[in-house]
Order: structure tokens, then sequence, then C-alpha cells
């Protein structure tokens, strides 16, 4: 079970994409789990063949335990070869975050003194970094010993393969379960059938593309001969627990927890900035003026890319605190996304400060439906380098944020307003924008955080050049 | 397109992007941002949508227009 944000410590899984003996290519979708923020669909980090899938949908997992065992690309499953054999152990690893044990300086001398084998322990940290709890929690094992029980890290990739599977996961037609297979249902329908113990593969879906509405669940549940809700099994994912706490409560409590461990954890410094937007603005107008819908660019993407290339110029503000500060190799650019029923998530866009503007709102786009569809990726989800949330949307001229740990920054952007402004001895009338930051003070000075605020500013200045 | 029509074609794009929107109790005059609690994305999914069916040109400067419901459907009714 993958870490699949900062503020999970286990999750659901849903369905298996795959079945054992089917063919998988690192970054293929294998799984979908539910955390108490969204379905996520969790990426495959090897290569290879499933061989053996260890948890049955509807089981709640700890992040770290293996989900399911998959042989080395080069390694033929052999028929009638009993899973666990030591043939298949050998060759098998557990789906896992990277290639290699990633781990601090501090926490390597801490494994080494305390006789920890590092690859034999699961990061639980950003992109599957070893922290210093992971190394305590580990069993004391001298050096050397491959993984034999729980929580295993694969080796190197062996064998490259470049052979694609006859059927890719996606292409699956989903599993004839029942609540098992892919119902398309929004976020509030999944949690009202949730609390009802209802199966949503019962209801029909009304909405576009047989989307079932919340709206559709109430219907059946009213319905004088609406089937008797399930009760629930263990094979349900529509009602995993006797009395869960419902997604909205589950939603809270993970944003609590984590915004808690935030205001515990960092001590925050907060910079703010107005920036003329009257040179963006101008540039996206005219450009849009050219172009059909589909392909304009919105002041957000702007504003988000310029934060992407601000966070490359300043490293310190882009990655992770652990037991110290991890600078990030690119800028995964968390997005904080509010659902509509409450809640947020703050899914990334991997290398934003590299994709073009057109790539990036399409993007931007993509992400937003699926944060509230419930359909983001595990890799979206797992390492977000620095965090936007704009705010400007609802109404509000300036948002302070709080920190998304292990990371070290919030950059904050408020409404595009019209301001009186003073430019040259003259005043006139501008579009401008607050933009802020929230930093860790472990981490970087005010110093550092306003560079990062100037070269912000400077960017958009040159809305072209992005 | 007359005016009904291009109600009934606004809201089935609405609820398209929020399924779980109570429509009828909507004011056609209230801002459907706040209302619907749309963002500039969806905003512009529901242009682009409403654009490519009702095959008229929708332009930035037809943004505000299109603040609420009576708006949207009144400028899709003019150029339809």
């Amino acid at each position: 079970m993958p870490s699949l944000g900062a503020d999970m410590t286990e999750g659901t899984l849903l369905e298996w994409l795959v079945r054992p003996g089917d063919r998988v290519d690192r970054g293929d979708i294998v799984a979908v789990v539910d955390t108490a923020k969204a379905a996520i669909e969790v990426e495959c980090f090897e290569t290879g063949t499933v061989e053996e899938l260890l948890v049955q949908p509807g089981t709640v997992v700890p992040v770290g335990a293996p989900l399911a065992v998959i042989a080395a690309a080069a390694a033929e499953p052999e028929a009638g070869a009993p899973a666990g054999t030591p043939h298949a152990r050998a060759g098998a690893h557990p789906a896992e975050h990277q290639a290699g044990p990633i781990a601090t300086p501090l926490v390597r001398r801490l494994a080494e003194a305390g006789g920890v084998d590092l690859a034999a322990v699961h990061g639980t940290g950003p992109g599957g970094r070893i922290t210093k709890a992971d190394v305590q929690a580990a069993p004391h094992a001298p050096a050397g010993d491959g993984p034999s029980e729980g929580p295993a890290v694969p080796s190197p990739p062996q064998a490259e393969s470049h052979g694609h599977p006859p059927t890719g996961p996606g292409t699956h037609p989903a599993e004839a379960d029942g609540a098992g297979g892919r119902v398309r249902a929004s976020p509030m329908a999944r949690r009202i059938a949730a609390e009802a113990g209802l199966d949503l593969a019962r209801v029909h879906g009304s909405g576009a593309n047989g989307t079932v509405r919340a709206a559709d669940v109430r219907a059946v549940l009213r319905a004088p001969a609406a089937p008797v809700p399930s009760t629930a099994s263990a094979q349900e994912p529509a009602a995993p627990a006797p009395s869960p706490p419902t997604r909205a409560e589950a939603m809270r409590q993970a944003v609590g927890a984590l915004m808690d461990r935030s205001k515990r954890e960092i001590p925050h410094y907060y910079l703010s900035t107005t920036v003329d937007l009257a040179e963006a603005t101008r540039w996206l107008r005219d450009r849009n003026r050219q172009l059909p819908v589909a392909e304009r660019l919105v002041p957000a993407a702007l504003m988000l890319k310029a934060a992407a290339v601000a966070a490359r110029e300043v490293p310190q503000l882009n990655g992770w605190w652990t037991d110290g500060f991890t600078p990030a190799p690119a800028v995964h650019l968390g997005v904080a996304v509010a659902l509509r029923g409450g809640g947020l998530i703050a899914p990334a866009i991997r290398d934003a400060a590299d994709l073009p503007l057109p790539e990036l709102m399409a993007r931007l786009r993509d992400l937003v439906a699926r944060a509230r569809s419930g359909r983001l990726r595990s890799a979206e989800t797992s390492d977000p380098s620095i965090t936007v949330t704009s705010l400007g949307d609802q109404g509000v001229e300036a948002v302070f944020g709080v920190i998304y740990p292990p990371q070290v920054a919030l950059v904050g952007l408020g409404k595009v307003v019209e301001r009186p402004w003073a430019a040259n001895g003259m005043l006139g009338v501008r579009p401008v924008v607050t933009a802020t930051l929230s930093a860790d003070h472990r981490a970087s000075d005010g110093a550092t955080g306003a560079r990062f605020l100037s070269a912000l500013d400077r960017l958009l200045q040159q809305p072209e050049e992005l | 397109m007359n005016q009904d029509q291009a109600a009934e074609l606004v809201k089935e794009v609405l609820l398209e992007i929020v399924p779980d929107a109570d429509l009828t109790a909507t004011d056609a005059r209230v801002d459907l941002r706040q209302e619907l609690e749309l963002d500039s994305m969806d905003f512009l999914t529901l242009v682009e949508r409403l654009s490519s069916r009702a095959g008229c040109r929708i332009d930035e400067d037809d943004y505000p227009r299109m603040a609420t419901l009576a708006g949207s459907a009144s400028l899709l009714a003019e150029r339809t």
C-alpha cells in the first residue's frame, strides 16, 4: 500500500484492475485505493507478471503492507508453482515506490547503528523516502539479508522488457462482481450510498455517461420497492465497516490531522506582495481572442506556471522536510482543489515548470475534473513538492495558507481585482493579485521567501516567456 | 434556439459539471459561479460546451453576461 499523500496512514483496496498472470509495465494502473479523501488509481512500480493478489477488495490495509506479488520482467511464473515457494518469493517484489531505498544521510547512519537493512525498510516519506520513524519501526536484522516477510523493497529493475502486454490493465473490462466493478458516480452519491449500505451497482445512473448522481441514490432509497440495502460484507467496498465515518467526516479528520501536524511541527513565516497583472491580462486577452474556447488560458494557469518556474529558481522552497531538508528533483506543483460537498485535496501537476502553458492548462483542467470525480492517480498524490492554493475564484483577495507537511512552502493566490496603481509617477487602474507565501522557517529564511515572491512578480511581467 | 431551449441547454451543461446541483432551486438571476461554486476551469468548460452545442461563438467579452442562467440563455438565444 503506497503512501498516497502525507496524511494517509491506511487505505481501502477498492478494486483490482489486473489478475494473476497479467503482464504489467511500470506506470500501469493496477488497482484503485480509497483514502479518506478520494479513490486513487494506483500505478505499478515494477514491470513484470502479476503472480498473486494478496489483498481482497474491501480490505483496509496500512501504508507499507504488500498488496500483490509481481514477478520481475524476465521471470515467467511456472505453471503449477504455488505462490510462496522459494522460486516465487525470490523473483517477486511487492509493488513499491522506488527502485532502491532513498534515505537521508542521517537515516542511513541511524540504520547502520541499529543494524537495520535499509533495503528491507518501507519508506513512508515522499517518493518512498525512508524516514527516521521507518528505521525505528523496522526489525533489526544483520545487513545483507533480503526481505523475507512483510513490507519489502524491490531490488533495482531487472531485465528490461520493452514488450507490451497484449492487453493493458486499462483495457480490462470491470470485474462483473457488483460493487467491485467500476461504477461512475459523483462523490456525493458514493457517500450517501456508503452511509446507507447501498450497492451503487444497483442504482441506475441518470447523469452523463450513466453517472450515478446523489438524486439517483436518494430515489432508490426512497422507493417503497427499493432493494433492501445490502448488509455490508467484507467484499463490498461501498460499506467497509459497521459504522464507518462518512466521507465528509473522514475528509475533515484527514484535513484536520494533517493541518494540526503542520501547525504543531512547522514554524511558519508569511510574506505577501501585490503583483501588477496588467501585462499578463493584456497578453491573455490577445491570445485568447484568436483561439477556440478549448484552447483559451485562464489567469490561474499563467500564475501556476509562474509559481512553478519561481520554485525552480528558489530550490530551498521546493522539497520536503523529514529529518532535514531534501530538495525535490523537479517541481511537482500541488494544486489545492476544493471538492464539492466540502473538503479539499491537493494533487500535483508533475514537472510543472517544464510544461508549455497550453499543456499545463490542459493538465490543470484534467486534474481538477478528476480530483472532483474521485479519479486521481498515485503519482499525482504521493509527492507534490510545493503547493499553490488559489482561493481567488471564491472571491477572497488574499490567502495565507497552512503548509502541507512534509512540504516546506505554500503559495496563496487571491482574486484578480482592479485597484488604483501608481507607476512611473502616474496613477492608473490596473488588475492586480495578492500573492502570498507561507514557508517553513526550519528550511528557509524570509530573505529566501522574498526572492521567490519577487521571481513570481518578475515572471508575470513577461507572460510571453512563460 | 429560443430562450427556453437555450435555458434547457445551459441547465443540461451545468448538471454535467455539477452533477449534484439542484437547479430547480436556482434563481435564473443569481450569479452561477457563486451559487454553484464554479471555479474558472468549470466556467471555461461551461463556455466550451455551450459554444460547441449551440454552434455559436462565445468570446471572453461575453463572459460577464454569462454570469447568470438568464443571461447565458439570452446570449445563446440571440446568437443562434
